[in-house]
């Protein structure tokens, strides 16, 4: 528990003194959350009652019941093992295309700030390009293009996600470069890469993890929402996404077929929601990332 | 030349590289396709001929440069070309298409205004409760996806209480009531998460305006807090909130594709959906070429409008 002094001497300046409590208990929320939820997907096969894909042809649209918590869906596969292994892949899916697309973007950013001149125009410019097309539609272009699937989805959304990243990554590089320290090192002879490895990077990380966290929570719904359009992750393999388009027709005869998938990408997105947003308040209050 | 003229000019200027951009990327999605395209999309009965006639048809037979500069110089006179499977103009298709896209994005924007605003002031200006309602309000319009509150809202709407249709459309020239109806489900669904964004940004640019030296002024004067909103503090706020509800515009036509699908809407985005599926390519290109261009031109013109309303953007004096 850390103390704040008081303020002693100087203009009385009026704290909010609730901000850091909240943001701290913000991020610890959303990773209890999210742990929870990634055990529950990693261990799947260990704690699911019954296999994703197997068929019960007595348990079609079945209620929910003590052995099915979430009832059966359309074929009498159980539901709760389906989300379990569905947020397994919407995870994965979403996690690796904002991991791919921080570890590019960050030496581009880095390159475009620290440089500036015409490489920064050089990579800002070729970025801007991507955002020519909202989200979606560029996903969509990609998945035109390469055909559904859950690595396509990814890889779109890494695309999405590049340039974004590189922006953040390149303000807070051009704030950390103007940095007395870094121009030290410089004068000691320190070459390029030495001084952006070891001095510039690891100070300009704060807000592009920030946005990383924010974007995977987007990532989660983009993932649910190509594989809603059967444009994701393909049958038989559960989707979140997939198991809402699953229900769609039966929705008013078996709601839990639609309303349980639906509750566990809220409350994945929640997560990452609130682990951004605290991260935020804590480490980017002059809201580079925004 | 005056300044603001010289701002509108340069922001029109400035549309051509996009949409050169653009252009390029939707008319690399055909070529892109790995392996050959042409036969994909015929299937595996196509013959010899079939596929040698489409190849020529949709001029994939030429150089690259070559391909682009006839598809371009195509485009421009109005000559989209055809759907493969229906055969139907394109230019007729998208003609019946987007009108029921622009309905929908305009009608969620419209409404996601008429509450994200208000109760953003509201958050920005009101108590402790308030604050929280509203912060409450945002965290969940972010995190729910927009197409699991639409099949939530036919759940309580069609299923436990009957009110509305739970999917299908009507044409507004036909029945406007009917149109009305069809359309209130598929547009609460994009608006209430749309409606969190404009909550945000409302409460923070109103929060930072009222922060400043002439508000507290203005508020030494003895002026209410009702003109201070409504004469100052909004006019000084409203360029940050054109600009995200412009962007926003991008996010409502990006969420169409989903909602019309799920709602049977017969707009753009659902043709684009069922052209990937049928490996419809020109179709894929023209509706994605159709909604990236109205993306564009409202980004103009939101930018257009920011400099209108903040005449420091258009001197080129803000920092």
């Amino acid at each position: 528990m850390t103390t704040i002094a008081p303020p002693t001497g100087g203009p009385i300046v009026r704290r909010p003194r609730s901000k850091p409590h909240t943001s701290t208990r913000f991020v610890i929320t959303g990773v209890a959350i999210l742990g929870v939820l990634a055990v529950a997907a990693i261990a799947a096969p260990l704690i699911a009652p019954h296999g994703p894909e197997t068929v019960e042809v007595s348990r079609v649209l079945g209620a929910p019941n003590l052995q099915h918590p979430f009832g059966s869906d359309v074929l009498g596969r159980d539901v709760l093992s389906r989300v379990l292994y569905g947020l397994r892949t919407s995870l994965l899916v979403s996690l690796t295309a904002v991991t791919v697309a921080t570890v590019i973007a960050v030496p581009f950013g880095l390159a475009a700030g620290y440089f500036g001149g015409r490489v920064d125009t050089a990579i800002s410019r070729t970025l801007d390009m991507i955002l020519v097309l909202p989200a979606m539609l560029l996903a969509i272009t990609f998945i035109a293009i390469l055909g559904p699937g859950s690595a396509v989805a990814a890889l779109a959304i890494a695309v999405i996600y590049l340039p974004i990243l590189a922006r953040v990554m390149r303000s807070s590089t051009l704030v950390i470069t103007r940095n007395e320290y870094v121009l030290g090192a410089r004068a000691r002879g320190a070459g390029h890469l030495r001084v952006l490895v070891h001095h510039v990077a690891p100070n300009a990380l704060g807000p592009v993890i920030v946005q990383a966290s924010v974007l995977s929570a987007f990532a989660l719904q983009l993932e649910a929402g190509l594989s809603f359009l059967g444009l994701g992750t393909q049958p038989p393999t559960p989707s979140l996404g997939g198991m809402l388009a699953d229900g769609r027709d039966v929705l008013i005869q078996a709601p839990w077929v639609e309303i349980f998938p639906g509750i566990a990408i809220v409350i994945a997105v929640l997560s990452f929601t609130l682990i951004g947003e605290g991260l935020r308040r804590s480490f980017d209050p002059r809201g580079v990332a925004e | 030349m005056s300044s603001r003229l010289q701002f509108v000019i340069r922001r029109i200027l400035l549309t051509v590289p996009v949409l050169f951009a653009m252009s390029v990327i939707v008319f690399l999605i055909i070529r892109l396709v790995p392996g050959d395209p042409v036969r994909t999309m015929l299937g595996f009965r196509a013959t010899a001929a079939n596929v040698i006639e489409l190849r020529h048809r949709l001029g994939l037979d030429q150089n690259l440069l070559q391909q682009y500069v006839n598809w371009i110089s195509a485009l421009l006179r109005g000559d989209l070309g055809s759907d493969i499977v229906s055969h139907a103009p394109l230019s007729e298709l998208l003609a019946q298409r987007l009108p029921v896209t622009f309905e929908l994005t305009a009608l969620s924007m419209l409404l996601a205004i008429a509450i994200g605003i208000p109760l953003g002031i509201r958050a920005a200006t009101g108590g402790r409760w308030v604050k929280r309602l509203t912060e409450g309000f945002v965290v969940f319009g972010i995190s729910i996806p927009d197409f699991w509150l639409g099949i939530m809202l036919v759940l309580i709407f069609t299923g436990s209480l009957a009110l509305l249709p739970p999917s299908g459309y009507v044409s507004f020239a036909v029945d406007p009531l009917q149109n009305l109806r069809y359309m209130t489900l598929p547009v609460l669904t994009l608006a209430i998460g749309e409606a969190a964004y404009i909550l945000r940004t409302t409460r923070s640019a109103v929060t930072s305006v009222l922060d400043r030296p002439h508000m507290i002024f203005l508020r030494a004067k003895g002026i209410s807090q009702r003109r201070m909103i409504s004469g100052h503090a909004l006019r000084n706020a409203a360029p940050a909130i054109v600009t995200v509800i412009g962007i926003q515009v991008g996010v409502l036509l990006g969420g169409a594709i989903i909602v019309e699908t799920l709602f049977a809407l017969p707009g753009v985005g659902r043709l684009i959906v069922t052209a990937i599926n049928q490996r419809n390519y020109p179709t894929v290109q023209m509706g994605i070429l159709a909604i990236a261009a109205t993306f564009i031109v409202v980004s103009l013109i939101t930018d257009l409008l920011v400099g209108w309303l903040d005449p420091r953007v258009a001197d080129g004096s803000a920092t």
